[in-house]
């Protein structure tokens, strides 16, 4: 009689089940990705709108309420219902309303001076505090110099001193 | 003169250039009658390719600078479409959308029925150009390309009957 051991999956036994283990895969591969996308923030238009110019009134979108700017504020909702990123929406207003509509210009060309104006106006200043250190701290230094007291008359002047005084004395 | 003194020249020029940059970067041309008028290839709004107000010439075309949320410009499209239809021969409507988006722009014409043609300038950039203070604007333009009227707000039939058509040729007949 022959006993049957306990067996091993053949590799056709694999074969047959792959598409049962791809579609696992991809179940729990979605399971995993879901929460994430649905965790992702949602661009709202107070996240928007503090960012961009209302370039009609030269204020922010967010301060605004003109009518141009009540229609800019609905163009950005428009946009937000249709699931569009808050950079995609900054790019569609540059698009529509050009490069003034950014309430921060554009890293790059002129604009940039936007951004190095004042980092180079703080390093300026830091370097004119420096030296202006510097040059106070030598100043005090050299009055200091010259108010010690000295270490007294020479020799030759304590004679003449000695001297002077005999006359007087009486 | 000091090195010194030479820096801070060169400080005080530095920053005054600046201020002269950014004041004749923004500033506005105020366009007179008897100007060239101020031109520039602009996109078609709702369509494709770019036109510009010297595509006209040799013709009277006027000039109606718009935005969707701007009322008076409402008020004002009926009339403009009127004279386009009564005055095609002649003398040629041209709407330049400014300070709007196209979505709301386009809305707007559909609205209104408008067919007369229109261009987009994005953002202030023509508004500048003409020196316009805001919409509506329009602006007559003489055949060879020169500002013949200006209408600070909207226009309507009356105005239109009485200032433009006689100037056009053959007057009010």
């Amino acid at each position: 009689m022959k006993a049957d051991g306990p067996k091993t999956p053949s590799i056709s036994t694999f074969s047959a089940r792959r598409p049962f283990f791809l579609a696992l895969v991809a179940v729990l591969a979605l399971a995993l990705v879901s929460p994430a996308l649905a965790a992702a923030p949602q661009t709202s238009l107070a996240d928007v709108e503090d960012e961009v110019m209302c370039p009609i009134c030269g204020t922010l979108l967010e301060l605004s309420e003109s009518p141009q700017a009540e229609r800019q504020k609905a163009f950005v909702s428009a946009l937000i219902a249709e699931g569009r990123t808050k950079e995609e929406i900054k790019d569609a207003l540059v698009e529509e309303y050009g490069q003034e509509v950014l309430a921060l210009p554009e890293g790059s060309g002129f604009n940039i001076s936007a951004y190095l104006a004042p980092v180079v106006a703080f390093l300026v200043a830091a370097i004119a505090l420096a030296v202006g250190v510097a040059r106070w701290r030598r100043e005090g230094s050299d009055r200091t110099r010259e108010t010690e007291p000295s270490a007294g008359p020479s020799e030759e002047q304590a004679e003449r001193l000695e001297a002077d005084l005999a006359k007087y004395d009486l | 003169m000091s090195a010194r003194s030479f820096i801070a020249f060169l400080a005080v020029a530095a920053v005054v250039g600046l201020l002269g940059f950014g004041l004749l970067s923004k500033g506005s041309a105020e366009v007179a009658v008897g100007d060239p008028v101020p031109d520039r290839a602009l996109p078609v709004l709702g369509g494709e390719g770019e036109g510009k107000i010297a595509d006209y010439r040799g013709r009277w075309v006027l000039v109606n600078l718009w935005a969707s949320w701007c009322d008076p410009c409402r008020e004002e499209v009926p009339a403009l479409e009127r004279f386009h239809r009564r005055n095609r021969e002649r003398l040629t409507v041209l709407g330049i959308n400014v300070q709007d988006n196209s979505v709301d722009a386009l809305a707007f014409l559909d609205e209104f029925g408008a067919t007369y043609p229109q261009l987009r300038s994005v953002g202030n950039e023509r508004s500048e150009a003409f020196g316009t203070t805001g919409v509506p604007e329009n602006f007559l333009v003489d055949p060879k390309g020169r500002v013949a009227l200006i209408r600070v707000g909207p226009v309507d039939d009356r105005f239109l009957a009485e200032q433009v058509v006689p100037l056009l040729p053959g007057g009010a007949s």
